[in-house]
């Protein structure tokens, strides 16, 4: 069975006819060419496709693309702003927040709604919000500094 | 990993929901998603029809009702952990949403969902029968009310008809005097419960009135340690009562095995997490 489908993808409006066992991380992926998003464990554990749907971060793995119809989805390729990289992108850069690079994006999805609803995050509350995504070169250590120093970044001096 | 092909319908309401449901026999509702779709993704569950009732509003959000909270079966477990009126009212349910999975999980995975699919190992099912909570129920013919107790049947079995859907869970509002407590041990990889305890402990003058203690993960259906209870009331509320109470009356008939944890020690975590899940509702009962 197939079905229409409209939904809000970093800013543009995409109708498309899907299949209804269509999971939203292979819509975004193959139907709209946006592969900054991962595909990791496909189980929901790992988190290497977190997007933000609605202003939620969620796991677009254990999503169907019908369920999306209507939403409002930003993907890692809707952070950035002309070219300049968001606080928190710039932030794993800066402190080397990635070592393969797989679980990034997903990282810098959940961290930044992690960010956004508690702005004074402690080291201990980042490794917590950050429970949901796997990083398999374990370089754990790193993400936290990078998610601390963006949270500082963007905290009123 | 697709799941295999399937209908879909989407619901504008409950009876619409039930309708659809009475004219295709077999289909599985659609909520959050997060028990379903991975057990469709793996052929344990492979529906020809899924009904979405993922925008039944009507299904969502926490209201007071006199002595009681009612929790609509669409609320996910992050609106559960942060709602005022639980925080306040029945803590116990807050604390045990906010340790469900990750915070990703929590903002689809529904409360109707998370006990429709009745996993040993989730988080929920213990807390509601340790405050005596009340599953609501409904088909075509009419609604039902089950206690949490008589809910979960067996293994990813619960007392939900073919022809039902849950519409909400009521919990009572715990008054002054009455303290709460769940603590788990998790599965480092899953996050689901190896041994989850559940205690809502009500104290007066130093003694304990009343007192309930269950436990997730241990066996295949949550289980309510009564005999323990039963010999804390009226007795004083120390840590020795504690102690006595679990070492001699805890039993725990056919604990769950598995690679990670074995029967014998998932009981041994259940006496050991019990007597601090009491201590700690003791202490809060302030």
């Amino acid at each position: 069975m197939r079905v229409t489908i409209s939904v809000e993808v970093n800013g543009t409006k995409h109708e498309r006819e899907v299949e209804t066992r269509t999971l939203l991380v292979h819509f975004l992926r193959e139907d709209l060419g946006l592969t900054g998003t991962h595909v990791g464990c496909e189980t929901s554990l790992c988190g290497a496709c977190t997007i933000h749907m609605d202003g939620l971060a969620v796991k677009s793995c254990t999503q169907l693309a019908v369920q999306a119809d209507g939403a409002k989805i930003t993907t890692i390729e809707g952070l950035a702003d002309n070219g300049n990289l968001h606080p928190m992108q710039q932030a794993f850069w800066d402190e080397h927040g990635l070592q393969c690079g797989y679980c990034t994006p997903g990282m810098i999805m959940a961290a930044t709604k992690l960010v956004e609803d508690n702005p004074q995050a402690t080291e201990r509350e980042i490794r917590e919000g950050l429970k949901g995504n796997l990083c398999r070169c374990t370089g754990y250590h790193n993400i936290v500094k990078a998610v601390a120093a963006a949270a500082k970044a963007g905290a009123p001096s | 990993m697709y799941p295999a092909e399937f209908r879909y319908h989407r619901a504008s309401s409950v009876e619409e929901a039930l309708d659809l449901l009475d004219r295709n026999p077999g289909a599985k509702f659609l909520a959050g998603g997060h028990s379903l779709i991975p057990m469709m993704k793996l052929r344990l569950a492979q529906p020809e029809v899924l009904i979405d009732i993922g925008r039944l509003d009507e299904l969502a959000g926490v209201s007071a009702n006199g002595d009681s909270l009612s929790i609509g079966s669409l609320t996910t477990h992050s609106e559960i952990a942060s709602s005022p009126e639980l925080r306040k009212h029945c803590p116990i349910l807050a604390e045990a949403a906010s340790k469900i999975a990750d915070p990703q999980v929590r903002n689809k995975g529904t409360i109707g969902g998370n006990l429709a699919h009745a996993d040993p190992a989730s988080d929920l099912p213990a807390v509601l029968v340790a405050l005596g909570a009340t599953i609501q129920l409904r088909s075509r013919d009419g609604a039902r009310a089950v206690p949490a107790s008589d809910f979960f049947v067996e293994l990813l079995t619960t007392s939900l008809a073919e022809n039902e859907i849950m519409t909400a869970v009521e919990v009572p509002k715990l008054g002054a005097g009455t303290g709460s407590t769940y603590l788990k041990v998790e599965h480092p990889a899953s996050g689901y419960a190896v041994c989850g305890a559940a205690a809502v402990v009500t104290v007066e003058g130093g003694t304990w009135t009343s007192a309930s203690l269950a436990f997730n993960g241990v066996t295949a259906t949550p289980l309510a340690a009564l005999e323990v209870v039963e010999a804390l009331i009226g007795s004083d509320a120390t840590d020795q009562a504690i102690d006595r109470a679990v070492e001699s009356r805890l039993s725990v008939p056919d604990p769950m095995s598995d690679l990670y944890a074995s029967g014998e020690y998932r009981a041994a975590l259940a006496a050991a997490y019990g007597k601090r899940a009491l201590k700690s509702a003791r202490d809060r009962a302030g």
